[in-house]
């Protein structure tokens, strides 16, 4: 019987695009992670950026982490709880914003999961592939992170210490 | 003293767009110009690398359109492998590139329509800002909202499935096609729970049509003379005149219907299409040579699509197309709103065309890709949502690029947009006090018909926001505003 998904793990960003890639090199590593420790209630996915259609994806899981590169003057890693928010329309706007996104899904599709935005500093956004070095150690630091997160989720979800999680426990 | 009025959205990393809009003493728009930051570094960073390696490398360019990029390479790419243009691919190669043409098409004009324009539509040029968006239509018709969205999430279901991948697809390859579709996947796509099934985007594609028709009947008016201007239109038709979306020769017509570049073989379209440079722009401004810089300007994309196709190979879709013909008396269309028009028959038409592909046996074939003798270079065309687009490569006996020029869709229609930026400026700015929420709506939505492209290939937390800003003569700043 195919386990019910709880959690979602959604990256974003273009990995041609340098720094650009943190959310999707997340995503890789978590998938892991989650298939290591058995954790199947708990799903990931990427894409270039975030649009509406994302609204019925989020509103299928009780929590959502979004995880995009930041630009913004931070250290390592911020971690916030997300508000539903409006965005007005620009005259191209074709990507939106998680905040957004989770506006959607209330107003479409009545729901609204516990939302989460993981925002990791990058630094270069060149026509490259492959992250900076201070970016892939920003990406260690926030990874460690959202593995706490998402033990403790699980946790919370079964009571079970994390050695104790296996397929049938989550 | 004379102001400038500059409308500013501080975009991606490389995608860049404002409107200069420039008022004399008595405040009568004087001039406008709208300066998009084209990133054009793409050219040389593929010079060196291994042709077959630009399909996926061209995607790097843009999220928002980069299957339109694949492909457009990949038809470069097969006639330097010898596959010929076009038609010279087996029937699972083009037919599969077809059905991820026509998923990207789908979700792209979807998008557009009920994200950006229909709320416009709902709430009108000067309506609340804090409704004109989805969840402003959602708010007066939920029902039409929720079919925009699944719409779009069924684009997004074709091109995985045709394209191999999510992000960075590898489904198009020179010569061909690297998979086939499974009756595993044609089934989920073709008869796929409610909604998310083909019959069911044509009966929404034909109810997104009929608002539109509807909102049309109650406001002629506006909708007909918004952005109205005469020129002449360029895009790919099939050799038989059809729309085609996919494979074509070139044709252009001007505002009479009179046929100015006469189906053209596009493997030689620099002897026809020249880019004049201005120096207050960064993006180029492409135009017919024949006809020069003044005359040769042309627009692209759905509104220039109809009026030089003779009729469209869907049955539903041609309908529409013959009454939307008949509103101008066969005429060339030259409403700015009716690219939505437009756009929402082309909506239709690749609906009914993934519904009959997906039963199409072709798309199960094993043989993917034909090769032949290697030429040094290759031209794809490709008609991508928001216009024609040229793809042109040229390789040395290494396999490795020397040349590549491209010309995207939004190029194409930088004089275009440039004209209907400067009619809406008069319209609603000339001797008015103060810029207004609504005049600055105005000239976004002028533009917004256009579906521009600004290269938003990152998107990285942290942008800002819409800017404006007012200066004098001098270039002092007279008033900023954050949109």
């Amino acid at each position: 019987m195919e386990t019910v998904k709880h959690v979602l793990v959604y990256g974003y960003g273009n990995p041609g695009r340098q720094d650009d890639a943190l959310g999707n090199e997340m995503v890789l590593k978590i998938q892991d992670w989650l298939d290591e420790h058995h954790l199947r209630c708990m799903a990931t996915d990427s894409n270039y950026q975030l649009n509406i259609e994302d609204a019925e994806k989020i509103s299928q899981y009780d929590i959502v982490v979004f995880i995009d590169a930041s630009k913004e003057e931070i250290h390592e890693y911020k971690f916030e709880k997300l508000t539903p928010q409006e965005d007005k329309v620009e005259f191209t706007m074709h990507a939106v914003s998680p905040s957004y996104v989770l506006h959607l899904s209330k107003k479409l599709f009545n729901k609204q999961p516990q939302a989460y935005i993981l925002g990791i500093k990058g630094y270069e956004w060149e026509l490259q592939e492959g992250l900076t070095d201070n970016a892939k150690l920003n990406l260690e630091q926030a990874f460690q992170f959202l593995c706490r997160q998402l033990a403790g989720w699980a946790l919370i979800k079964k009571n079970l210490p994390i050695g104790m999680l296996s397929e049938d426990k989550c | 003293m004379p102001k400038k009025i500059t409308i500013e959205p501080v975009t991606r990393v490389e995608g860049h767009g404002k409107v200069t809009i420039q008022i004399d003493d008595f405040g009568n728009v004087k001039d406008s110009r709208l300066h998009i930051v084209e990133f054009r570094g793409f050219e040389r960073f593929v010079q060196g690398r291994p042709y077959w390696e630009a399909p996926v490398l061209v995607q790097r360019l843009c999220g928002i359109c980069p299957v339109s990029h694949h492909l457009a390479a990949a038809k470069a790419l097969d006639v330097i492998v010898g596959a010929g243009t076009g038609y010279g691919l087996t029937a699972v190669g083009e037919k599969m590139r077809r059905l991820m043409h026509y998923g990207q098409f789908f979700q792209s004009h979807v998008l557009h329509f009920f994200h950006l324009s229909s709320p416009d539509f709902l709430f009108g040029i000067d309506g609340d800002p804090a409704l004109r968006n989805i969840v402003g239509v959602a708010q007066e018709n939920r029902e039409l909202a929720v079919q925009g969205v699944m719409m779009r999430k069924y684009g997004q279901e074709i091109i995985y499935h045709t394209a191999g991948k999510k992000i960075h697809g590898t489904g198009a390859i020179p010569g061909g096609i690297n998979k086939n579709l499974s009756l595993e996947e044609k089934e989920l796509l073709l008869n796929g729970a409610d909604p998310l099934n083909a019959d069911k985007m044509v009966e929404w594609s034909v109810a997104a049509l009929d608002f539109f028709k509807s909102y049309h009947a109650a406001n002629k008016d506006m909708v007909d003379t918004f952005a109205a201007y005469p020129s002449n239109h360029l895009s790919l038709v099939r050799e038989d005149g059809a729309l085609d979306i996919y494979h074509g020769v070139l044709r252009a017509v001007d505002n009479d219907g009179t046929i100015i570049l006469d189906d053209v073989d596009y493997q030689d379209y620099d002897k026809y299409i020249e880019e004049e440079v201005r120096n207050w722009s960064y993006m180029k401004f492409p135009y017919l040579k024949h006809l020069g810089k003044e005359k040769g300007w042309y627009r692209v994309g759905p509104l220039s699509r109809l009026n030089t196709c003779d009729f469209i190979p869907s049955p539903l879709a041609q309908k529409e197309f013959e009454l939307f013909k008949a509103y101008t008396n066969g005429k060339p269309n030259g409403m700015s709103l009716h690219y939505h028009w437009a756009r929402l028959i082309e909506v239709l038409h690749c609906a009914e065309m993934i519904r009959d592909l997906l039963k199409d046996p072709d798309l199960q074939n094993d043989d993917l890709v034909v090769k032949g003798e290697k030429l040094h270079k290759g031209v794809g065309v490709i008609e991508a949502p928001r216009g024609t687009l040229f793809h042109h490569y040229e390789i040395d006996d290494d396999d490795k690029i020397t040349l590549a020029n491209l010309i995207v869709s939004t190029t194409n229609n930088n004089q275009p947009m440039n004209t209907a930026v400067n009619l809406t400026a008069k319209a609603f700015m000339n001797g008015k006090p103060e810029i207004t929420e609504p005049m600055m709506n105005a000239v976004e939505v002028a533009i917004r018909a256009y579906d521009p492209c600004l290269s938003c290939a990152t998107h990285a937390l942290g942008q800002m926001p819409l800017e404006m800003t007012i200066v004098d003569g001098n270039n002092n700043i007279i008033d900023n505003k954050i949109k």
